[in-house]
């Protein structure tokens, strides 16, 4: 009894022991890189001076789920307890006049599913799922396909 | 009879010498060169916010908006957009001021409760002042028949020159461009207590 607990105890130091000195080695540094090109641990690089593109058309989507972009500056938009800017054109009683797109009737639900007569008070904070576009680059290539019957 | 009297000025004059016209040549420059200096100071961003209130609440705003900083540094400041340029207006605008110094002294604003509640109030009177002057201390800068439509976005392109040709004055759109909002009825999620309609804030 003795004897097997101590042969267990050596069995399991070594394991140990030698998986400590070999995971350093088997994910050698430089081998995976954030998508940042820095060091996980490394001071944050400086963001790069990226421009907001210009008002245009809306921009078309990647796939049927994705929340339309912004495509317009929204610099200096008010989004408080008072005002929601981004209402003041896009609500369905200001889109025909303003000429901008209008709230989806998915906006419309709480999260039961439940119709409501008005927009949901979830889906006030717009810019968590809809953003605007800057000219920066894609950080790395991209060979994604939206399925072909949702095309 | 007449002949006597321009005889009297005339000899008024003569007996002051041209010493005496030069004294009030110059000191009439020195009250009207004061008066206006003292006008001009109580016009800086440094005079307005000598007042917390001013410097606490719609300070802290404005300091968000394109007119404290941009790109160029070309600044509108309070009185830019809150003091006429024009030497009348801006009289009766100090004058009409002067009721500021009584709520200041009663403390009307003095906390952010007392100046929330009357953010409403406040709003609808700057409102209405630049509708009423077809927001002339806009145009003080921004002048629409210099507007370069080419330069400007696919948005205000279309709104400038549909809203101009209807006849509206730019307070009618660009309400809260330096400032926080009071409450707005809009048609999302429940309503807003006390909140300016539609019909009051986007006139058509």
């Amino acid at each position: 009894m003795n004897k097997r607990t101590r042969n267990f105890v050596c069995a399991l130091v070594a394991v140990l022991g030698a998986g400590a000195l070999a995971a350093p080695q088997a994910i050698g540094q430089g081998d995976v890189s954030s998508l940042r090109g820095a060091d996980v641990a490394a001071p944050e690089l400086a963001p790069g001076s990226y421009r907001v593109l210009p008002d245009g058309p809306p921009i078309p989507r990647d796939y049927v789920q994705q929340p339309p972009m912004i495509p317009h500056k929204i610099d200096g938009y008010q989004v408080t307890l008072n005002f929601n800017k981004c209402m003041d054109c896009h609500s369905w009683t200001r889109y025909r006049a303003a000429g901008a797109t209008k709230v989806s009737l998915t906006h419309f639900q709480d999260r039961d599913a439940n119709e409501l007569s008005n927009i949901s008070p979830r889906r006030y904070f717009c810019m968590q799922c809809h953003v605007p576009q800057t000219d920066a680059r894609p950080l790395v290539e991209n060979r994604f396909q939206p399925a072909t019957g949702v095309r | 009879m007449s002949e006597d009297k321009s005889k009297g000025i005339r000899g008024r004059l003569r007996a002051a010498g041209f010493g005496g016209i030069v004294i009030v040549f110059a000191a009439g420059i020195i009250f009207w060169g004061g008066f206006n200096w003292a006008v001009e100071a109580t016009n800086t961003e440094r005079f307005c916010l000598s007042c917390h209130e001013m410097e606490n609440f719609v300070y802290q705003e404005y300091r968000n908006t394109i007119h404290y900083q941009n790109r160029t540094g070309v600044r509108a400041v309070c009185s830019d957009c809150h003091v006429p340029n024009e030497w009348g207006p801006k009289m009766i605008r100090k004058v009409q001021a002067s009721r500021e110094l009584w709520g200041k002294l009663t403390g009307s604003i003095d906390t952010p409760e007392k100046f929330k509640a009357n953010r409403l109030r406040l709003a609808e009177r700057e409102w209405k002042r630049m509708k009423a002057n077809d927001s002339r201390e806009c145009r003080n800068c921004h002048s629409f028949e210099y507007f370069d439509y080419t330069a400007q976005g696919r948005r205000s392109n279309h709104a400038h020159q549909t809203g101009l040709a209807e006849g509206k004055t730019c307070i009618d759109c660009h309400k809260g461009i330096a400032h926080s909002l009071p409450p707005i009825e809009q048609d999302i999620g429940i309503g807003r207590d006390g909140a300016v309609p539609q019909e009051a804030f986007r006139p058509e």
